[in-house]
């Protein structure tokens, strides 16, 4: 059986990381991995996916419509619009703050995150909000949203990747001396998605 | 090299010799992981009789194993590290996406015995590449679609004089288009320049397809076309690749001299013309018959469904899924009776078109449905085919309007091509719904909600972006006067966005610089700006300044040098002073080439320093001829931030004349107040130079 994992956000938010270590420990763990990235133009604060589709049976690197297992939201409004690739009982993790384009500070309505979110209560069984500037402000770095993301992702139990093995990949491909801040905020992710 | 001695035992006396030498490679081919010559001597040994056994005695086998190891690598790294197996001697290419970044893997596990080079543009890297393998080197030159353009010139010819060493030209074409201007198709343009061309459909193939793409074009002493998509170039796998030790070693012979054979005239291409279209058909039936061009399900099957590239992940997948949804065979292997419903053709080798292959493929069918990204390109040869052998069989596909013609292709897509070609209207229908990215989902059925209106989130100039700030120079000092503004190919394209609007025209590499000097000759009231990036005026900008030099014409020249090439991942290129090799030489100076093409008029400003910026601009662009300015200041990803700015919320007025003028994405509305994101600001201080009333602090001051 495979797992289709699709992470989503706004470029520059790290999406490709987090994307990059699960696919590292699922490697590890021996399973086949595919995956897909946005690379180009969209990386300059354009919307931006990655997908991830783990174990055998899987033949494109982009996961079908409504054949995600989990969705990992960088942005409120970038989990809606990704919506229609999680399968009927799939996992969304989504950060609770919304990162506004200029298009939508120059216009006259504004656009707010919790508009999307509402609408994600109402149409996801699964849903796990994060607030990640908590944790990164009691962390002291505005850099690890990725991180504290893919632990609560990992904390839900639906991709088949232990805390542990991602804290492997982290190790293995981390560079040093940032891996105890991303020790720390996956572990704080982990937590939030326990409660 | 493993030697073994292996002894095994046969319970029955009567097996055959050749049921015997399978079982032992059976075991050999368990045991190995990667082998790729078996040699085995052995004898049998009848022995007690009685018991009905045999000894099988090896006396010796030696298994050659190809050490292999896996990795993650992307589609383009997966290329590289092919390339590499293959013993590829020279390297050279210019960025762009979604190429960029087999050089750069190459670059990376370089141990100095390969040459790598970002070679000015395609034109110069096919060049290079082009005369190493004239001298028996291994070469590949590598390019996005429209860097062919550029390379094309060397490339017809080159197909006619030929190479002697294997030369493998790797272009990546970009349906959709995501990053590029156009969504032309290299396998037509392979078929154009009569060059054997290769089209992986995943990072795993494109691996050994390279490898045999070198031995190809060494085999015919013709360069190659191994072309590739977005979604094998960036798409990730698990791959088995092999140990260094068992690269291939390409010792070069050397140029050999022969006028006949390297100086081409008409009298040459004549005669090599004749011999091209004479080898094409012999490279068909070589190529047609390797494992990359294939045929799966059934023999009994009427319906057919051709594709190549990434196209092919996409048909299997649909039909799996279809296989789920309706219990049905679409594909499969045929289990008592039960036919698949389809019969697969996958094209991995599409020029020259291996024809006997489609011919086997059409055996049966009634209709044909081809899925494929760009050009018709396999329709248009299976019609050819059809036609050429006299087979009635319906084709479907771009041409009749049964796929769509424009942007990729999707599971989803592909999926509803084939339910319309076999009339399962039901379960097109459905997915139509579910595959409306717009439309209410209705695969998560929770509760009734109406989706709210979602932003638009186009690419922008990153906060800090110094293009953001020549931009912003450029327009405040033409503000109120006639001026065109011409754009060219990089992260400043994005200049053409609200609020800044700065960019009127972008057709390809360097049409900027000329094609202000079209508008000046027809519209003599205006003041036409050209801006180009530091890397394009070198790839291709430096003959069209010579151009406005030589005919007179007038206009304002704004090279925006950010010291990198930005938009395609930040690569060096001669104004940085740094080499693929490593080296550190002397960084060629745009400066210097202006002034030596005659330019009275050259000014340097940083853009940062947003009132001199906007004196120069207006100064330059009241004077007489070709004039310019460079705006010199690096891009965010190859410096340092200054300290963040803040907005004071004591002083602030809430004008939003900040946001309204510059667009930077840090600057953002938070509960009606004006804020800027400190994880986005880099600190350029512009926008301090706008706010009326100094309600910014921080970030970098006047130098
Ligand atoms: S200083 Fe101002 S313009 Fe520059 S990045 Fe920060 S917010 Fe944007
Ligand atoms: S990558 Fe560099 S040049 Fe491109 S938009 Fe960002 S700052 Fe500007
Ligand atoms: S320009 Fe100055 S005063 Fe106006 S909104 Fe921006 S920070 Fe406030």
């Amino acid at each position: 059986m495979s797992k289709s994992v699709i992470l989503c956000g706004v470029g520059g938010q790290g999406t490709v990381l987090a994307s990059k270590l699960i696919s590292y420990a699922a490697m590890a763990k021996g399973e086949a991995v595919r995956s897909a990235e946005t690379i180009g133009m969209a990386q300059r604060g354009g919307s931006v996916t990655s997908h991830i589709r783990i174990g055998e049976g899987a033949f494109s690197p982009l996961i079908p419509k409504g054949k995600a297992d989990v969705m990992i939201a960088f942005e409120p409004a970038e989990a809606v619009r990704n919506l229609d690739y999680l399968k009927e009982d799939g996992v969304v993790v989504v950060s609770k703050k919304a990162v506004k384009p200029v298009t939508a500070s120059l216009a006259a309505k504004v656009y707010e995150g919790q508009d999307m979110l509402d609408y994600l209560e109402k149409k996801v069984q699964r849903l796990v909000i994060v607030d990640g500037q908590q944790i990164m402000d009691e962390l002291g770095s505005s850099k690890v949203l990725n991180v504290i993301l893919l632990g609560a992702a990992i904390a839900c139990n639906e991709i088949d990747i232990s805390v542990e093995e991602i804290r492997q990949a982290i190790k293995e491909k981390v560079p040093e001396r940032f891996y105890e801040l991303n020790l720390r905020a996956l572990d704080a992710g982990c937590q939030l998605a326990i409660k | 090299m493993v030697e073994k001695s292996i002894h095994i035992r046969f319970k029955s006396k009567r097996i055959l010799l050749h049921s015997v030498v399978e079982f032992i490679y059976g075991v050999v081919i368990q045991n190995a992981e990667w082998y790729t010559e078996i040699v085995c001597d052995f004898a049998f040994c009848v022995y007690g009789i009685e018991q009905e056994s045999i000894y099988l005695v090896i006396h010796r086998i030696e298994i050659k194993v190809s050490k292999m190891h896996k990795e993650f690598l992307m589609g383009n790294e997966a290329i590289a590290l092919g390339a590499m197996a293959a013993g590829v001697n020279v390297v050279s290419g210019y960025p762009g996406t979604p190429s960029t970044e087999v050089l750069e893997a190459i670059a990376k596990r370089n141990d100095g015995s390969t040459y790598v080079e970002w070679s000015v543009n395609e034109k110069a890297g096919l060049e290079v590449a082009a005369a190493a393998a004239y001298s028996g080197a291994r070469s590949i030159v590598t390019m996005k679609q429209v860097g062919l353009n550029v390379a094309s010139d060397p490339l017809m010819s080159l197909a006619y004089v030929g190479v002697k060493g294997g030369m493998v030209v790797m272009v990546a074409d970009d349906p959709g288009p995501i990053s590029s201007q156009t969504e032309q198709d290299t396998r037509t343009f392979g078929q154009f320049a009569k060059l054997p061309v290769f089209d992986p459909s995943s990072a795993a193939e494109a691996y050994e397809m390279i490898q045999t793409a070198f031995e190809v074009s060494e085999k015919h002493h013709t360069p190659v076309i191994f072309r590739s998509t977005t979604r094998v170039c960036h798409a990730y796998a698990s791959l088995e690749v092999k140990d260094k030790e068992e690269y291939y070693n390409n010792e070069i012979e050397g140029f050999e001299k022969d006028s006949s054979r390297w100086v081409i005239f008409p009298r040459l291409s004549f005669r090599r013309h004749g011999e091209i279209e004479e080898t094409l058909p012999q490279i068909a039936d070589e190529l047609g018959a390797l494992a990359y061009n294939k045929m799966e399900g059934s023999k009994a099957a009427t319906v057919g469904i051709a594709c190549g590239g990434i196209s092919y992940a996409y048909v299997k997948e649909a039909l799996a899924i279809l296989n789920e949804e309706l219990g049905w065979n679409f594909l499969g292997e045929e289990t008592a009776g039960r036919y698949s419903v389809c019969r697969l053709l996958k094209v991995g080798t599409p020029h020259p078109f291996p024809e006997e292959q489609a011919l086997s493929f059409m055996d049966g069918l009634e209709q044909i449905l081809v899925v494929e990204e760009l050009d018709p390109y396999i329709e248009r040869m299976l019609l050819q085919t059809a036609g050429k052998h006299q087979r009635a069989i319906a084709i479907h596909g771009k041409m009749d309007g049964s796929v769509k013609t424009a942007g990729e292709n999707t599971v989803e897509s592909v999926k509803t091509n084939i339910c319309e070609l076999l009339h399962l209207q039901s379960v097109c229908d459905k997915d139509r719904v579910e595959s409306g990215s717009q439309v209410e989902s209705n695969v998560l059925s929770k509760e009734n909600a109406t989706m709210p209106e979602l932003p638009v989130r186009p690419p922008v100039l990153c906060a800090g972006c110094p293009h953001r700030a020549s931009f912003y120079a450029v327009k405040r000092a033409m503000a109120g006067r006639k001026a065109v503004f011409c754009g060219d190919i990089g992260c400043y394209t994005l200049g053409n966005a609200m609020p800044l609007d700065m960019v009127d025209t972008c057709l390809c590499m360097g049409a900027g610089i000329t094609m202000a000097q079209g508008f000046g000759v027809v519209e003599k009231d205006t003041t036409c700006f050209a801006f180009v990036g530091d890397s394009t005026f070198f790839a291709s900008g430096m003959t069209g300044v010579v151009n406005a030099v030589y005919n007179q014409h007038d206009m304002v020249l704004v090279v925006l040098d950010n010291s990198t090439t930005a938009m395609t991942g930040h690569q060096p290129h001669p104004g940085t002073g740094k080499t693929m090799m490593g080296d550190i030489v002397n960084k060629v100076s745009i400066v210097k080439i202006l002034e030596a093409m005659g330019l009275t008029e050259v000014r340097m400003v940083n853009p940062l320093d947003l009132e001199d910026a906007i004196a120069a601009v207006k100064e330059v662009a009241d004077k007489p001829g070709v004039k310019a300015i460079i705006f010199k200041s690096p891009c965010i990803a190859v410096s340092k931030p200054e300290s963040q700015c803040s907005v004071n919320t004591d002083t602030c007025i809430n004008c939003k004349k900040c946001i309204r003028e510059l667009g930077c994405p840090a600057i953002t509305v938070e509960d009606g107040k004006v804020v800027i994101e400190p994880s986005l600001c880099f600190g350029c201080g512009i926008c301090k130079s706008v706010c009326p009333v100094h309600a910014i602090e921080g970030g970098r001051s006047h130098e």
